[in-house]
């Protein structure tokens, strides 16, 4: 059956209710957060994405790790918001790269060689994904169909489509990585909500203290996460 | 005009390990002692607290203690005819930065050298004959025995409180340590750290087939220790934020909680930071150098006099700013003449992956050096002649992190993303260990560093060049590994095997993360025409010049560079302190 466009939100209604009441607030020492903790994807005003491009990175996001049974969504644990704050960011701006000239084609071994920055590289890919979606869809990213997504996402992943002055999987692999920054990241960055990828997986967050664990072997470690402020799931 | 400062007796370039041994030997001396560090000031408090480090994304993926690439890299090309391209952002490698160096976010693998790897070209040429040295092939003696540096390596042990399972104590073998490390005067000041899961099946293992398990020595504390400059270091809680991070726990050997503090104490020595080296400044002679040129925290230029220059700036930085200041020959590997630059080598590896659905490994409970190795492939074991390669390799099974950024293994061909990404990651997360190989790089006539013709860094001046790639004889060796390593991982019987070794026809690679064991450039030895230092690590053109650091290195060890690195430097503060400054000029006639 083919999904229809709106989705993807209805799936991260859905996961949102199914989230509620895992937040216990711990005595932690506070680090200044980067996005409030109890933000919440549908009232989040994304500070460098467009509409159109917020869209595109819901859309995506919800692709690159859909909501099921196994564990939490991209949505569902704010990755998209991650995303954003990335942008402005250092990451974001390549503010720790050397972005000098001359730049030059290298082979693939000899690293990033683009003149763009990470932001750039979304702005430019997904404006060259979405007309080309419109192109051949006449539809936009985001209102394709899931299956539809997931083909595209393949394509910009195995560099299939040509933009002019942007590469499909420079954008795909910035967007990839990304997700699972945001994801598994510590919730400070603005993902990861209520540390339920970690819960999901079994990593015990900012703990960063286990001598006495260290020869109890072969039993699964049994605490919860913590996180930088303090928080507990 | 530059603004000119008080002079003094030594100035050291860089407050990584190298100038935090030196400049504690020096002030011993009584000498005026002032360190430049371009980077940032650190300690462990409050940079490295609790719970500040505990942040993957922030030291681990966006590398916030390392050298930035926008003020500091360089360039890479694999050939000649190529044209370099910068390395615009980290990978391969991770530099350090500020005061401490990379020594602050290592992992503490604290190896010794093989005797014979000191000796290497000796060793190769008396045991299997000259002719199995391929003809590109440029490896040579580092002028200095494993002997010499013995005392050496016995004190930094001690500096680093080292903990570990000796093998070999003046010749006399211990069960369960390496026999074929070189004889130690003492055993490691600290029993080895606790063992986790992937230890004891690594072990089982390794002696069911015959070979020599131990624990790898580490410089992450087992047990509270104070060290010869009575600086005290606690039991490392295998916190599993140790490489890229700074200790949160006063527990991994770094120049702040081994040395610094002390250091901090002499009033004869002082430091500045965020103090960048242009150059090092040379007498109208060219013979002997006046001090060095920085830039200070505001901007400004300064020239600082001194009558002893220290570099210490790692690697291949060291060997830029020789290059910048004019200091010895540059190398050119067409005609080959020259010296700065020859013989940059790196360090090959390989690993596998051993997935288990059963078993729970719990991969945050690591620590840097937490890990069990067997020393049977080392290059003093493997018969060169009649495996048509020379080198070696360590095999180590190590579980340091389970970041989940990083630390995500998957068997070969998991989809890497979707409901089928997500179910892999929550049902082997955990259930996974590795077997790695950790191994020697010879070095070539085509593997060097010099300055760049296209590339600038903000003061305008050039970025240090790097050609380099493997070549076939460090890829048989890595192939041997991945025999030995897969027959190991197999008698483990796995669910998922992955394995990842460089085949023939692999070039370098700047992207994955390897190792920061950058070598060569500026390497130490007996002959001028073949070597930029004399075995004391001063420089053979200009005397009052000494450079420290595996720069000094002519061709990769098969192990971790630091405890090397740490011991030469006091090999060099011993020759300055009893030689030097007593008649200064030339340790070793040219
Ligand atoms: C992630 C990582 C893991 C590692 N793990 C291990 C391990 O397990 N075992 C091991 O043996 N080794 C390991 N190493 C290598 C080890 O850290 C180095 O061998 C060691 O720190 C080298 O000491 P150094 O003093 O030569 O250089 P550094 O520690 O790099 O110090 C050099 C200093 O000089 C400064 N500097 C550079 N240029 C200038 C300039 N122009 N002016 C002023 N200052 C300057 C730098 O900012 C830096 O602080 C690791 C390295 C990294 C990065
Ligand atoms: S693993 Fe141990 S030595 Fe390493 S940072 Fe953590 S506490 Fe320190």
């Amino acid at each position: 059956m083919e999904s229809r466009p709106d989705d993807s939100r209805r799936r991260f209604m859905k996961g949102a209710l199914w989230m509620i009441s895992a937040t216990t607030l711990g005595t932690g020492v506070m680090l200044s957060p980067t996005a409030s903790a109890a933000s919440s994807l549908q009232d989040y005003k994304p500070v460098f994405f467009t509409p159109d491009e917020w869209a595109f990175v819901l859309a995506a996001c919800d692709r690159l790790i859909p909501a099921d049974d196994t564990g939490p969504s991209a949505l569902e644990a704010n990755v998209p918001i991650f995303i954003d704050l990335q942008m402005q960011g250092d990451f974001g701006q390549a503010r720790d790269w050397y972005m000098k000239g001359p730049f030059f084609e290298a082979p693939a071994e000899l690293g990033y060689q683009s003149p763009l920055t990470p932001a750039q590289t979304y702005q430019k890919g997904i404006a060259a994904t979405n007309t080309y979606c419109r192109q051949t869809f006449s539809k936009s990213f985001a209102e394709l169909s899931a299956e539809q997504q997931d083909q595209l996402l393949t394509l910009l992943q195995k560099d299939a489509l040509k933009f002019d002055g942007v590469s499909a999987k420079q954008f795909f692999d910035f967007l990839l990585q990304n997700t699972k920054e945001g994801y598994f990241a510590d919730p400070i960055h603005g993902g990861n909500k209520n540390m339920e990828p970690w819960k999901m997986i079994g990593f015990p967050g900012a703990r960063a203290s286990y001598l006495e664990w260290v020869d109890l072997h072969n039993v699964k470690y049994p605490m919860g996460p913590v996180s930088l402020n303090g928080d507990r799931g | 005009m530059a603004r000119q400062e008080k002079p003094v007796d030594v100035v050291l370039v860089g407050l990584g390990w190298t100038n935090s041994i030196m400049g504690m030997e020096l002030a011993q001396e009584g000498l005026s002692v002032l360190a430049l560090e371009r980077g940032e000031d650190r300690d462990t408090v409050p940079d490295f607290a609790y719970p500040k480090m505990a942040d993957e994304l922030t030291y681990g993926v966006r590398y916030k203690l390392m050298a930035k690439p926008a003020k500091s890299t360089i360039t890479v090309r694999h050939s000649l005819v190529e044209t370099a391209v910068p390395y615009r952002h980290l990978g391969s490698f991770l530099p350090g930065d500020g005061v401490g160096g990379a020594g602050t976010h290592w992992n503490g693998h604290t190896w010794r050298p093989m005797p014979e790897e000191l000796e290497l070209r000796s060793y190769v040429e008396n045991t299997f004959g000259k002719d199995i040295i391929p003809k590109d092939m440029t490896i040579q003696d580092y002028g200095v025995s494993y002997a010499e540096l013995e005392p050496h390596f016995d004190f930094f042990d001690k500096v680093l409180g080292v903990s570990g399972q000796a093998g070999n104590v003046n010749g006399k073998i211990h069960e369960g340590g390496n026999p074929f490390e070189g004889p130690r005067s003492n055993e490691y000041p600290l029993p080895p750290l606790k063992r986790t899961l992937n230890d004891d099946l690594f072990t089982q293992i390794a002696k069911a087939n015959g070979l020599h398990p131990f624990p790898l020595p580490s410089s992450n504390a087992s047990a509270a220790y104070t060290n010869p400059y009575g600086m005290q270091l606690g039991p490392c809680n295998f916190c599993g934020f140790c490489e890229r991070f700074g200790c949160l726990n006063f527990s991994k050997a770094s120049p702040q909680t081994c040395i610094l503090g002390a250091l901090k104490q002499h009033k004869n020595f002082s430091y500045r930071a965020n103090s960048e080296v242009l150059k090092v400044e040379l007498a109208d002679d060219k013979k002997t150098a006046k001090g060095v040129t920085y830039i200070d925290e505001q901007g400004e230029e300064v020239f600082q006099p001194a009558k002893l220059v220290i570099v210490g700036t790692f690697a291949y930085n060291n060997v830029r700013l020789l290059l910048l200041s004019g200091i010895g020959q540059p190398y050119d590997p067409v005609s080959n003449t020259g010296t700065v630059g020859r013989n940059y080598a790196y360090q090959t590896m390989g690993g596998a992956t051993l997935f288990f659905k059963d078993k729970f490994f719990n991969p945050f409970i690591g620590a840097g050096s937490n890990a069990t190795t067997v020393d049977d492939y080392a290059i003093n074991q493997i018969d060169f002649a009649k495996e048509g390669f020379i080198g070696g390799s360590y095999l180590l099974a190590a579980q340091t992190n389970g970041q989940p950024i990083r630390s995500m293994p998957l068997p070969t061909g998991s989809p890497s993303w979707g409901a089928g990404w997500k179910k892999a990651t929550k049902e082997y997360y955990g259930h996974s260990m590795s077997i790695s190989s950790h191994g020697s790089n010879m070095s070539y006539r085509d593997c060097y560093l010099s300055l760049d013709p296209n590339y600038k860094d903000d003061h305008g001046l050039p970025l240090l060049r790097l050609t380099f790639d493997w070549k076939d004889n460090d890829i048989r060796m890595t192939q041997f590994m991945k025999g030995k390593v897969e027959a190991l991982a197999k008698g483990l019987a796995p669910d998922h095997l992955n394995t990842s070794f460089k085949d023939f026809g692999a070039k370098y690679d700047v992207r994955p993360y390897q190792t920061t064991h950058n070598v060569g450039g500026a390497i130490m030895g007996t002959d001028p025409k073949t070597s930029v230092l004399n075995r004391y690590l001063q420089s053979w053109d200009v005397h009052n010049v000494f450079v420290l650091g595996s720069s000094a290195f002519p061709q990769n060890l098969q192990y971790n560079p630091t405890m090397l690195v740490g011991a030469l430097a006091y090999w060099s503060a011993k020759a300055i302190r009893e030689q030097y400054l007593k008649k200064p000029g030339p340790l070793v006639q040219a």
